[in-house]
């Protein structure tokens, strides 16, 4: 059994409000330093082994067709 | 003509609907399950508003692949086969890339259920035909995913292509930041297809059918689409 770990995250330049709200309270509660905040979802799966290539290819296309949106996010994932 | 609302898990505006079209508009319409394949015989469908598939991963990702969606693919290929999608039957209608790109969560991060000012853009499609240009509409929103997004690209192509048809503004008409509830790029309330047989638009034009409930102007675009089916 493979364990895919997957990001997905809105791509640079598209608005996030509710980065943008956490980082606002992070700093009301004194956290200055920060510079951005980004907000993305994590997603696990488990999946009957493949050839890592086969794997990697199955793993793209269902990030294109469902787990993403290609207008607003990007991911990126790792497999064990 | 006969028109058809589509019903996924979590639809919740499908018999408002219903009620507009049939009850107070007279049309004969008729329900279609997300299992449906067979949508030949409506001039109109409507996906309504609503939590399909309960919002899960993002609003419309999941209805987009319900068996009703293929046909839908093939429907909005034929020439007076209209399609009007509503608050999450529009969220449903970018997932499917029917129309393009994509909504974001409200800049305010809430719900947002009130009456909000539209100005209508293009009074020469098929959905606004009973309008004319400038005039403002006062229709209620209701959602917590309403922030137009897309690129430059796209937001060019839609401006030349005079694919906005609804933004929002105040009761006036004028546009600018202040009128805008949720964020939308271009205060984009409403987007039409290039053919202008898909329309996509937040506001509730179901909600605004009768004085009892605030406005008529929902009315207008219904009507419009209609005598546009009737006349061609």
């Amino acid at each position: 059994m493979a364990h895919v770990k997957i990001i997905v995250t809105l791509k640079d330049g598209v608005l996030d409000p509710q980065g943008k709200t956490v980082k606002f309270a992070l700093e009301k509660m004194g956290y200055k330093k920060i510079e951005d905040i980004r907000i993305g979802k994590y997603i696990e799966i488990e999946i009957k082994n493949d050839k890592k290539e086969k794997l990697e290819k199955e793993i793209d296309e269902i990030c294109d067709k469902l787990l993403a949106n290609p207008n607003i996010e990007k991911y990126k994932f790792s497999i064990e | 003509m006969k028109a058809g609302v589509i019903v996924f898990p979590g639809s919740n505006r499908d018999a408002d609907c219903m009620w507009a079209l049939q009850d107070i508009l007279g049309v004969n319409t008729e329900y279609i399950w997300h299992e449906n394949k067979n949508i030949k015989k409506y001039d109109l469908i409507v996906i309504p508003g609503g939590f399909s598939y309960g919002d899960y991963l993002r609003c419309g990702a999941i209805a987009r692949f319900a068996k009703v969606m293929e046909s839908i693919q093939e429907f909005s290929s034929k020439k007076n086969k209209f399609i009007l999608g509503i608050c999450n039957g529009f969220q449903i209608l970018l997932e499917a890339g029917l129309l393009p790109g994509a909504m974001l969560m409200n800049k305010t991060l809430k719900f947002i259920c009130r009456y909000v000012n539209i100005v209508t853009e293009n009074n020469n499609t098929p959905f606004t035909g009973k309008m004319k240009k400038g005039q403002v509409l006062r229709i209620p929103i209701a959602h917590n995913e309403g922030n137009y997004y897309c690129d430059e690209t796209i937001l060019n192509n839609l401006i030349k292509n005079d694919c906005v048809v609804f933004r929002y503004s105040d009761e006036n008409g004028n546009v600018n930041d202040n009128t805008n509830p949720n964020g939308a790029l271009y205060n984009i309330a409403g987007i039409i297809n290039k053919d202008g047989n898909i329309l996509g638009m937040m506001p509730h034009p179901e909600r605004a059918m009768i004085k009892e409930l605030g406005s008529t102007d929902g009315r207008l675009i219904f009507e419009s689409v209609i005598k546009y089916i009737k006349n061609n």
